[in-house]
């Protein structure tokens, strides 16, 4: 084993395991009163350094490190997508942070840590890191979630998350153990190997799915593993917020792709098509139809999510025919709409308040840019064009119904109206009511970078996505299975 | 390098709208000048094409294509053909007229030309793209804005009208959209090209499941009935250039959208759907001058007439599935659909123009509450009798031009249904005259002794619409010819 290669392909892992540590302990070092507005450059520089790692390592044959972990293009550009997203939450929860909670250093290396398990599970091709990374992924989420002290919301948040979550990954490792039990083997090819020649039952196979999803699912935020998302979503802090909103996201999806496409091949498939078939529709649906009635912007968001996770369950419904393209693409066009949404959020909010609908009323005229940003989020969200949300959907629709799912794009076209109602709420308070307070929206330059580097996103994935496309074609080319 | 020129009249508006933003909100001034000479250009773009357009050589002209997003195969691809061009004109004489009127608009007046723009941009687009997926783009710019003015600076129930426009026209086209996807992966050819998929040759069973998506989708905004309803609350709602614009323009892409993507991808289909359609359109043309006779709202008297006028149209598309037993009527039918897109554009561009001058200065719509304003405002009262006139189908106007050849054409294709469409002609000219009437003639009220007259701005704007309605009803010879170009192309291409 050549261990100056293996070090580089851990290089990402590597980086983001010493940063988080590095901000840990200096934290812990220094005087308890002394300011710690340092920890969110060292973060960033972190986390900057991670994403050269992961650049570096684009376009290489893809290999799998010390038998569980691959690198190639699925975990190379999820791990990217994560590391800009956590890096703009950096960024913007910096002055949110600074009113709220007087240590700081642990929050970012919380924030690492988590990133090293999103890290982790973009490649995981073994069932037992898999869990491993999940639960990693879970107690730094839930740590976080609750990290506002001070806060009972926070706290309450935190505790239904932990309970939650730690149900759901007792349920998932049953599903393993039985994955196991019946292939003999934790590799995801050995899986696929044990799983062929229909030596298992097909009902056995559901079962073990269905045991697997219920894990998945709730890092995904599906219907109907997702009951935790509005409380902990409305709970946690905002910048913790949108990190839930996106973070578990990137894994759970690159986790789900990875898992079902390389372990379920062949005739096994059909089983896990109708399954993510029936989840993505209520999903969608559901998620949809309760976003309608929220009055609270980051609960309405957090239902919003669940339901643009119903929308990216069809690509993976589809992975057979549109590859991870249309997957990888419509995540990165919800990831900077969505996390502009937040960052509006976070500048709206002052103190406890300013989280409700009606706060944003006539924000079009004490604001225009900020409401302007928001319209162009929440468009884009509901997949209106010229902006990124429709490319994304057209993507995923098209490899749908070449995959033959057109009952599906018909719930999902039927479902982006739905939607586009409840964004159009927001819409209406910001553009058509006159506002309740005079004074202007005080937005901190970091906020101020994020909403902007977002706009920038949202406008320039949708008229020219051929920035971003041609990467992750390439990179979606180099996969493989496992070891 | 040729000037590209389509291009030039599609984004100058977007442009326009960018500057627009970039100004500071107060200098209302500089914020109408951008929007003028950017409706402007557009304006004079849309008739330098329509006068150039070689009716000689026929088929796509002024085309541009480059490739947008080769994953999925597509490409910018714009050009103009006969069905196309003389919305493309009707929409530049609309906007520029639509500045115009809102010249003294002081409320927010930044957003509000902005989004105008922006809005028009959306339709220029959609009536050029020969690319489905840049149609779509371009149909749902031009309704999206539509919210926020109606929103913002509607009137009557504004809110509920925004939303409900806002969500028919979208799950239309939405549903449309998925129709189109299908046919997409169907046909196997990686391409959104409009005029390569129509190359396809779906299969009749897939062609029949997909035609009422795609044809009554896009349709919604084409105001089909039992669809329709969304319109006379959106119309009367709007702010007056928002109407203009709306009725005058956004219609007709509904319309020209169902024409050239669901007939020409799905011409069997077409044959199967459109003699039930035309049942439908019947209760447009009949229903809608019906109901608009019982209004007392001047608006609303517009509004459903809108409805109304725009039955002719989808009914002039519907002769095409006469195409084998009665080539001729289909030609006529298709042409008059053509031709009263465009008059019926002007023609309610005016009635909507009309109706704003009025409001501004009497601050009522109520028709009973009006009378005699022919002797304070006569150039507005003209105008809105030429428009009237042209909508009853007098001779020498436009609107002539149009009916008639819609029914003729639909005489051929279907005798009961152009004799039971009379009874719509002869409703519409007893609420023109008899609203006519109530509005202009009669005893002038004493409180509108001192209203103020019409400025430049509306007078030119009056005078430039009614040009066309005129015009094009005396010598009907030149957009007629250009339309029989488009119609006959369109014709051999489904056949």
């Amino acid at each position: 084993m050549d261990l100056a290669l293996t070090a580089w392909q851990l290089s990402p892992e590597l980086v983001l395991l010493v940063a988080g540590l590095v901000i840990m302990l200096v934290d812990a070092l220094r005087p308890r009163e002394s300011d710690s507005g340092w920890a969110p450059y060292a973060a960033l520089a972190g986390l900057a350094a991670a994403l050269v790692a992961s650049v570096s390592l684009l376009g290489r044959e893809p290999d799998v490190v010390l038998g569980v972990l691959a690198v190639d293009g699925l975990s190379l550009v999820a791990k990217m997508l994560a590391l800009v997203a956590v890096a703009i939450v950096v960024l913007f929860s910096g002055p949110f942070m600074k009113e709220r909670a007087s240590r700081r250093g642990e929050f970012y290396s919380l924030l690492l840590f988590a990133t090293l398990a999103i890290s982790i599970l973009t490649g995981a091709s073994d069932i037992v890191l898999v869990f491993l990374g999940l639960d990693f992924l879970s107690i730094a989420s839930y740590v976080l979630t609750g990290y506002v002290r001070e806060s009972k919301r926070s706290s309450e948040a935190a505790i239904k998350y932990f309970l939650y979550g730690a149900t759901l990954s007792a349920v998932m490792l049953y599903g393993l153990s039985l994955l196991y039990g019946l292939t003999g083997s934790t590799s995801l090819d050995g899986v696929a190997a044990g799983l062929a020649g229909g030596s298992v039952g097909n009902g056995m196979i559901l079962a073990v799915l269905v045991l697997v999803m219920a894990g998945l699912g709730f890092k995904i935020a599906a219907v109907p593993f997702h009951q935790w998302a509005p409380d902990a979503y409305e709970g946690a802090s905002t910048p913790v917020t949108a990190f839930l909103s996106l973070g578990p996201k990137v894994a759970g999806f690159s986790v789900l792709a990875r898992f079902l496409y390389f372990a379920f091949p062949g005739e096994v498939q059909t089983n896990w098509v109708a399954l993510l078939f029936a989840l993505s529709a209520v999903t969608m649906t559901v998620g949809n139809l309760t976003a309608i009635w929220q009055r609270n912007i980051k609960r309405l968001l957090a239902y919003s999510s669940i339901a643009q996770a119903g929308y990216l369950m069809i690509g993976v419904a589809s992975l057979s025919t549109g590859g991870l393209v249309p997957l990888l693409f419509y995540l990165g066009a919800y990831l900077f709409a969505n996390l502009g949404a937040f960052a509006v959020v976070v500048a709206m909010s002052r103190g406890q308040s300013g989280e409700d609908i009606g706060d944003y009323a006539g924000l079009a005229q004490r604001s225009p840019g900020l409401a302007l940003a928001m319209l162009l989020f929440l468009l884009s969200l509901a997949g209106i064009p010229p902006l990124a949300g429709f490319v994304g959907k057209v993507g995923l629709f098209l490899s749908a119904v070449d995959r033959g799912l057109i009952g599906l794009v018909v719930i999902a076209v039927v479902n982006s109206v739905i939607s586009l109602y409840y964004y159009l709420q927001v819409v209406r308070q910001m553009y058509l009511l006159d506002p309740q307070r005079d004074e202007d929206v005080a937005v901190a330059r970091p906020v101020r970078a994020t909403v902007l580097v977002s706009v920038v996103g949202v406008v320039l994935l949708g008229i020219v996505p051929m920035l971003l496309l041609p990467l992750i074609e390439q990179a979606a080319g180099a996969i493989i299975p496992g070891s | 390098m040729e000037l590209p020129l389509l291009s030039i009249i599609v984004f100058s508006p977007a442009v326009g709208a960018l500057i627009i933003m970039a100004l500071p909100k107060h200098r209302h001034n500089d914020i109408k000048l951008v929007a003028a000479i950017a409706s402007a250009i557009s304006c004079l773009g849309s008739i330098y094409a329509f006068f150039t357009y070689d009716t000689a050589a026929g088929g796509i002209q002024f085309e541009e294509q480059f490739a947008w997003i080769p994953a999925i195969g597509t490409s910018y691809h714009v050009g103009v053909d006969g069905i196309s061009l003389p919305l493309v004109l009707l929409t530049g004489v609309i906007i520029f007229a639509g500045v115009l009127v809102s010249w003294v608009r002081e409320q927010r007046p930044r957003e509000f030309f902005a989004l105008l723009l922006l809005l028009v941009t959306g339709v220029f687009g959609t009536f050029v793209a020969l690319d489905l997926f840049l149609l779509f783009v371009f149909y749902e710019l031009a309704v999206l804005p539509m919210y926020l003015l109606i929103g913002i600076w509607g009137t009557t129930r504004k809110e509920y009208a925004a939303m409900k426009l806002t969500l028919y026209l979208l799950i239309g086209s939405s549903i449309a959209l998925a129709g189109v996807i299908v046919a997409y992966v169907d046909a196997g050819l990686g391409t959104f090209d409009l005029l390569k998929l129509a190359e396809a040759g779906f299969e009749p069973g897939l062609q029949t499941l997909l035609f009422l998506p795609i044809f009554v989708g896009f349709d919604v905004l084409g105001g089909l009935w039992p669809f329709h309803t969304w319109s006379p609350d959106g119309h009367v709602a709007a702010p007056t250039a928002v109407s203009m614009l709306h009725a005058g323009v956004l219609m007709k892409m509904g319309a020209y959208s169902a024409l050239r993507v669901g007939v020409l991808l799905l011409p069997d289909a077409a044959q199967v759907w459109l003699p039930w359609i035309v049942i439908l359109t019947v209760i447009n043309v009949v229903y809608g001058a019906t109901v608009a006779f019982a209004q007392r709202d001047f608006k609303y008297v517009i509004g459903y007439s809108s409805v109304s006028h725009m039955g002719y149209v989808t009914m002039g598309v519907a002769t095409i599935c006469a195409l084998g037993s009665s080539p001729e009527g289909a030609q006529l039918g298709l042409s008059g659909a053509v031709m009263q897109m465009f008059s019926h554009g002007v023609m309610t561009g005016i009635f909507f123009a009309v109706v704003g001058l009025i409001y501004r200065r009497t601050h009522t719509r109520q028709l009973p509450e009006l009378g005699g304003l022919a002797r304070k405002l006569p150039l507005v009262a003209a105008a809105f009798i030429i428009a009237g006139l042209s909508s009853m189908g007098m001779p020498g106007l436009s609107g002539f031009v149009a009916e008639f050849q819609v029914l003729m054409g639909t005489y051929k294709a279907f005798p009961l249904v152009a004799i039971l469409s009379l009874i719509g002609v002869v409703v519409t000219a007893a609420y023109i005259l008899r609203f006519t009437y109530m509005v202009f003639f009669g005893p002038l009220k004493e409180e509108f002794r001192g209203l103020p007259p019409i400025s430049a701005a509306e007078k030119f704007a009056l005078a430039f619409m009614c040009i066309f309605i005129v015009g094009f009803g005396i010598a009907p010879g030149y957009i007629l010819q250009i339309i029989h170009t488009g119609v006959s192309e369109f014709l051999a291409a489904i056949q």
